[in-house]
């Protein structure tokens, strides 16, 4: 059975193009919300301390942060489907506050869970199959990929199949529950990465070989955070026959050889940084020579039938570009902005990928109301086989729109909050929850993020100004992304004062780069300043064509640094 | 033992919601306002022990000192800005926290 055959559309809101649960799937889900159930009986009945029972919370994704607990659910690889995007709303209004935030990791979270309510919520989450198993600890963490795949035209292939093999190998992987830090893998199939595979533990890029055969880049070591470290490429090409086994070798090595004695130098990133690439491929490649591989010999028969849950929709056939649709843009200046700014090419004529941006001006990035993801549920059926993607900037993607539908599309989205034209924009502000809401967190980030965006509410100015990714961190863990940022903010404390620094250059891309320190910490007032005058410079310096980021690698860090030098009242304090 | 160098109460977080708490001269309280104030490193110890002892008892968890100055009410307020943030709420979203319900200025 396919996720298309008629007896799966049969279904109330049957998953179009997504994985859905197979019994094994769902059991073990129904059986570890029914084991959680019982740990929290017995924390509060106290039977359980608060010592015992945190490693018990934390493998279900819930946290205590700053003025509550934060349960994180996994949305593997990003995808979902309408009507579990309906049971996240559902739950926000009837056991949160009405809200959800999503990731960078393209995960949701719930900020004021209650503690006795969390087994109900898991349950009503697993109703829809989902969970938060494995969205915490040390262990292989939630699967990211490429938000547009599947319906990018620079595909060679859909990496979701592949993320869910490894999700399924990951999960519940006995031997990789106890790694000497948390571990997190990307995939993407595309010419174009969209997934920041250079920066994550394990990066997989699908390649076509001379022969045409499909395989994978693997690129390990990768890592934002407090040493900030660029992938290194482990293997060049390894077939997806041995791709399990690959992966199996690099988490030995790494479980084997990995510090634990120092958890800021745990990951595998440090690893490969102390013993360099080579020593590693060495290793990895001694351990699959050495390994019994049989238990992870591929089954292209089980891959095959994963590989079928996500095949295309039921698309029409339908002319390359709508004439209602350069109409339209005719006819609405501001959905002709939108158009232009948030809807991409799609790998089927006459369709197109629309990204809906959770960063209205001002607004909290990533956050969504329950009325906000019902429109998109509600929209993705409408619009788009009821798929829709997390992306890994914290925005929604429907994958599947008709050129004809944009216009209407837009209007539903428009009137719901959710029309903000700034998608890949000065405005589309990668944040970390920060110190808001998060008790890692040194200092704030959602109200910087709030004050650049409110500094460039002029959209047409945004445009001006074109690609820019501004990402900002509230700790030096980086979960905002600061390091890969064209401009990156990093929140910390100076003298008990909440202190930002400003890093130039960085790229999540294929062509990834580390931004560069510009100087001194600046105060939360300042950072819009700053922004605006690096803008300008660019914008003052910058060619034909170029990004704000090439500007910068061509004229070089130092002149950005010494135009702030001399706009700064002396120079000290930027 | 540290120097004791400014007034201190005691935080900690409800084990059942999560929600922020404080230890007041009865209990523990929702509002910092209501806080009990150590003024001496032995008052302070005082509260922590009695925090531990709710540690125990599976009433609170995450428990520690915070330094506060004392308003001309002789309310506390603390001095660093997690802690007041932990008082109020997010900044970012005055309609949620303490300081949506008044339990907190």
């Amino acid at each position: 059975m396919t996720a298309h055959d008629p007896e799966a559309m049969r279904r109330p809101n049957a998953p179009m193009t997504t994985y859905r649960y197979d019994e094994y799937d769902a059991a073990f889900v129904s059986e570890r919300v029914a084991e959680f159930r019982e740990q929290v009986r017995r924390r509060l009945s106290g039977a359980l301390t608060e010592e015992e029972f945190r490693p018990f919370r934390l493998m279900n994704g819930l946290y205590l942060q700053l003025h509550a607990y934060m349960l994180r659910v996994a949305i593997p690889y990003g995808t979902l489907t309408a009507r579990q995007m309906r049971r996240l709303a559902d739950i926000a209004e009837k056991w949160d506050k009405g809200y959800g935030h999503f990731t960078t990791r393209q995960n949701l979270q719930y900020n004021w869970p209650k503690l006795v309510d969390t087994p109900d919520i898991l349950e009503s989450l697993a109703d829809v199959e989902m969970h938060a198993i494995q969205t915490s600890g040390n262990c292989i963490r939630n699967v990211t990929a490429d938000h547009f795949a599947g319906v990018a035209p620079d595909e060679i292939e859909d990496p979701r199949p592949t993320a869910e093999f490894l999700r399924q190998w990951s999960s519940l992987h006995s031997e990789f529950s106890f790694l000497p830090r948390k571990f997190k893998i990307a995939v993407t199939g595309a010419a174009h990465d969209r997934a920041a595979i250079l920066v994550h533990d394990i990066g997989l890029r699908i390649v076509k070989n001379d022969t045409g055969e499909i395989g994978y880049q693997v690129v390990v070591g990768g890592g934002l955070g407090r040493s900030p470290f660029i992938g290194k490429v482990v293997g060049d090409f390894v077939p997806r026959e041995d791709l399990l086994a690959f992966l199996e070798a690099i988490l030995r090595v790494y479980n084997r050889f990995g510090r634990r004695d120092n958890k800021y130098k745990a990951r595998v990133k440090i690893l490969v940084h102390e013993k360099g690439i080579d020593e590693i491929r060495a290793a990895v490649e001694a351990e699959f020579a050495a390994m019994d591989r049989s238990a992870f010999a591929h089954d292209s028969e089980e891959f095959e039938r994963i590989a079928a849950f996500f095949a295309p929709p039921p698309y029409d056939s339908l002319p390359a570009t709508s004439a209602s649709l350069r109409a339209a843009k005719l006819e609405s200046p501001a959905f002709a902005n939108f158009a232009d700014v948030n809807v991409g090419a799609h790998k089927m004529p006459g369709y197109a990928i629309v990204t809906v941006s959770l960063k209205p001006i001002g607004g909290v990035p990533g956050d969504a109301t329950s009325d906000q993801m019902r429109v998109l549920a509600d929209a993705s059926e409408r619009f788009g086989f009821g798929e829709l993607r997390v992306s890994h900037e914290q925005n929604i993607i429907l994958p599947h729109v008709k050129q004809d539908d944009l216009l209407t599309l837009w209007r539903m989205l428009d009137a719901a909050g959710l029309a903000t034209a700034n998608a890949g924009l000065v405005s589309d502000i990668i944040s970390c929850p920060g110190l808001d809401y998060c008790s890692l967190a040194t200092a704030r980030s959602i109200p910087i993020a709030q004050a650049i965006s409110k500094r460039f509410s002029d959209m047409s100015r945004q445009r001006r100004i074109g690609k820019l990714g501004v990402k900002i961190s509230g700790c030096i863990n980086a979960c905002g992304h600061h390091h890969v940022g064209a401009i990156g903010i990093l929140g910390l404390e100076k003298k008990g004062q909440e202190s930002y620094q400003i890093t130039l250059g960085g790229d999540p891309t294929f062509s990834a780069s580390i931004g560069e320190i510009l100087g001194p910490g600046v105060t939360a007032e300042q950072v819009p300043d700053v922004v605006e005058h690096l803008v300008d410079y660019y914008l003052a310096e910058r060619e034909e064509g170029e990004a704000f980021i090439d500007t910068w690698r061509r004229i070089g860090h130092a002149r950005f640094k010494d135009v702030l030098r001399r706009e700064g009242e002396d120079g000290a304090d930027i | 033992m540290p120097v004791f160098k400014h007034p201190q109460i005691l935080i900690a977080s409800n084990l059942t919601d999560g929600e922020v708490l404080f230890l007041g001269p009865s209990g523990w309280e929702r509002d910092h306002r209501r806080a009990r104030v150590a003024r001496s490193a032995d008052e302070a110890a005082a509260l922590e022990a009695l925090g531990k002892r709710d540690i125990s008892a599976n009433r609170v968890v995450d428990v520690y000192l915070a330094d506060v100055e004392i308003g001309s009410d002789g309310a506390p307020t603390p001095l660093h800005y997690r802690e007041k943030m932990r008082v109020k709420g997010p900044s970012v979203r005055l309609d949620l926290g303490k300081q949506a319900t008044g339990g907190a200025l």
